[in-house]
């Protein structure tokens, strides 16, 4: 788009590189369980699913300012959704994912209207006590095993695929599915109104307020969105897994802890943040794995010193340095030779 | 007689979470920090408590007068050396910081002390009990419930009537003009993080004394003081007292129509004042 002179673009050549390469990367992944072994693909099965939590957490403390460290309500919540709704409903599982993504929409909506009258930090707490009821609340369904948990039946496991390794194969393409999906929804959502009024919400709230934007009903489209995703995300970790228990499922370090860092480290605020963080995560574990609690001190202090050092972590500091969006959200405006007719 | 018992039970255990309520009460209302570390600061004062007097055979009450110092000369470091620097409009930085010190202090537990649930021996303190108007009650809970009281009653002393208190209300109002009127708010923060970790050191020796814990807990303990603030009212320390009081009492009866709910009871009770009452029942500053 050209206005006087001027040219509006959204796309940058590094963006449409970067498009290309993910498109490239997308189909081998795609591939994969033709060329990758088992215990890889059960690997970056995993990796996607922490992708996607990361990329969803990101959207609400990152750009909605909503600091949770109760998103393990909702992995936990899917997960025991799936299990009840192929259980006792004889829902297929993959339907079952889909209705746990809705029914945690819908049971966010009450818990937004009760915890955002919680500010800021105290937010956070707030949803983390929403997660321990949700925990406490599943231990006392004694038809799920009460607090020591149930795995998924023998019979609903083979209804997804007959064999072992069609089972393997599809819960990685849902993994994958479900990866790419949070991710363009993620993209779509900033690029939208939404998003624009999103964007202008963090960068100043009371300035974004007075310009007519409706603060509590974009962060509370925000918190659902991001609920309903993450309950499906929780369906498909508790599918690759098998078997649920309390503990397991509203973990606060599994589910929140270990995002967290990655979203820190990668770079809070954009979406390439959580794609570096989560490549970084993997990496360090496969390292460092073997040495336990000591393994997340180091992941905590890299974290803390992410924050204080370099508040906008590794895609922060590539972004600044060489100018690069791979998703571009906003609008670069340049002088061009307006000479032309 | 069985109520009344668990509701005089749930008074005094509210005593307990008052103090785990008052040092994050203190360094929100001096630094609109919220700290959440501050559960897995109990528990560390705890396990200090256990090597005091697994080390010199002192009586883990005894032991306050080694623990209490460190806690809070670590509180100081803390502050000037980690907590000051995250200090600003943005909320990201203290939240992901303390986090981040949470999950280190509670592996730091974890790799040192075990996994094994431990507990502070204080001899008959744990059993003696006094009979009052025909119902029994524990000395420690009483003892707790007093040093509770006494606690708050000395934090609020501190707050209005000591030059220190003068500085915490300056800062805490507006820190420039503070800054202005000669006081460093970088040590006076660390000050009030010390006395927040003075407190939570009490708390932790009492918490060991009363249950065995372990390096797990933190968390839990966190949200009990979380709760007891929010109940009470934001910036109000009587009132903080008051939350703990409530989310005691709410815990014992529910533990009471059933084991399985008393943690639950409480949640509930928490979710329910929030509901009714967000600003808490107490309010003294608005969030």
């Amino acid at each position: 788009m050209i206005v006087n002179g001027y040219t509006v673009t959204r796309a940058t050549p590094a963006a449409r590189v970067a498009a290309m390469l993910g498109a490239i990367t997308l189909a081998l992944l795609v591939a994969a369980p033709w060329w990758a072994g088992r215990a890889d693909l059960r690997q970056l099965g995993e990796l996607f699913l922490y992708l996607s939590l990361a990329s969803l957490w990101n959207l609400m403390a990152g750009y909605a300012g909503l600091v949770s460290v109760g998103q393990q309500a909702y992995v936990g919540f899917g997960g025991y959704m799936l299990f009840a709704l192929t259980m006792f409903a004889g829902f297929q599982p993959v339907v079952a994912i889909a209705a746990a993504g809705l029914l945690g929409a819908l049971i966010s909506v009450p818990v937004a209207a009760l915890i955002f009258r919680l500010r800021g930090a105290y937010f956070a707490i707030g949803t983390w006590v929403i997660a321990e009821v949700f925990r406490l609340s599943f231990a006392q369904v004694s038809a799920l095993g009460g607090g020591s948990g149930s795995s998924l039946p023998v019979g609903i496991v083979k209804s997804l695929a007959a064999s072992r390794q069609g089972r393997e194969w599809l819960s990685y393409w849902l993994a994958l599915g479900a990866a790419v999906l949070v991710i363009l929804v993620v993209h779509l959502f900033l690029r939208s109104r939404r998003g624009l009024a999103l964007t202008a919400i963090r960068d100043n709230e009371l300035a974004a307020g007075s310009l007519g934007i409706d603060i509590w009903r974009t962060k509370f489209a925000v918190y659902v969105l991001t609920a309903a995703l993450t309950s499906i995300i929780g369906a498909l970790i508790f599918l690759q897994k098998l078997r649920i228990s309390p503990d397991a499922a509203f973990s606060v370090n599994d589910w929140t802890a270990f995002v967290i860092f990655i979203v820190v480290i990668g770079g809070i605020g954009t979406i390439e943040g959580p794609i570096i963080g989560t490549l970084i995560f993997f990496a360090l574990r496969e390292t460092l794995a073997d040495l336990g609690t000591i393994y997340l001190m180091v992941l905590g202090a890299v974290a803390i010193l992410v924050m204080l050092k370099a508040p906008r972590g590794v895609w922060g500091f590539i972004r600044d340095r060489y100018d690069l969006n791979l998703f571009p959200l906003g609008y670069r405006v340049s002088r061009t030779d307006n000479k032309e007719p | 007689m069985d109520w009344i018992n668990a509701l005089v039970q749930g008074i005094l255990l509210g005593g307990l979470y008052a103090l785990f309520a008052a040092g994050l009460s203190l360094i929100f209302g001096v630094m609109r920090l919220v700290n959440i570390a501050h559960g897995d600061l109990i528990v560390l004062a705890a396990f200090l408590g256990l090597t005091v007097t697994t080390a010199t055979g002192m009586h883990p009450l005894l032991a306050l007068i080694v623990v209490v110092p460190l806690m809070a000369a670590l509180g100081y470091a803390l502050q000037r050396g980690l907590l000051n620097q995250t200090l600003g409009d943005d909320i990201l930085p203290p939240l992901l910081v303390t986090f981040g010190l949470s999950v280190i202090l509670q592996n730091g537990l974890l790799e040192i002390y075990s996994a094994d649930p431990q507990k502070l021996n204080a001899g008959g303190l744990e059993t003696a009990s006094v009979p009052v108007a025909g119902l029994s009650l524990g000395v420690l809970p009483l003892l707790t419930f007093a040093i509770a009281v006494l606690v708050i009653w000395g934090l609020q002393w501190t707050f209005y009537h000591t030059p220190l208190g003068r500085s915490f209300r300056a800062v805490s109002d507006n820190q420039d003009i503070a800054q202005l009127m000669g006081i460093n708010r970088r040590h006076v923060f660390g000050l009030a993080m010390a006395l927040a970790l003075g407190v939570t050191a009490i708390a932790g020796i009492l918490l060991g004394i009363r249950t065995s814990f372990d390096p797990s807990i933190g968390g839990g303990r966190l949200i009990f003081g979380f709760e007891a603030v929010i109940i009470g009212g934001l910036g109000n320390l009587w009132g903080t007292l008051a939350g703990g009081v409530i989310l005691g009492v709410a815990q014992t009866i529910g533990a009471k129509i059933d084991p399985g709910w008393q943690i639950l009871a409480g949640h509930i009770v928490f979710l329910l004042i929030l509901a009714v009452r967000p600003n808490g029942l107490f309010p003294r500053i608005s969030a």
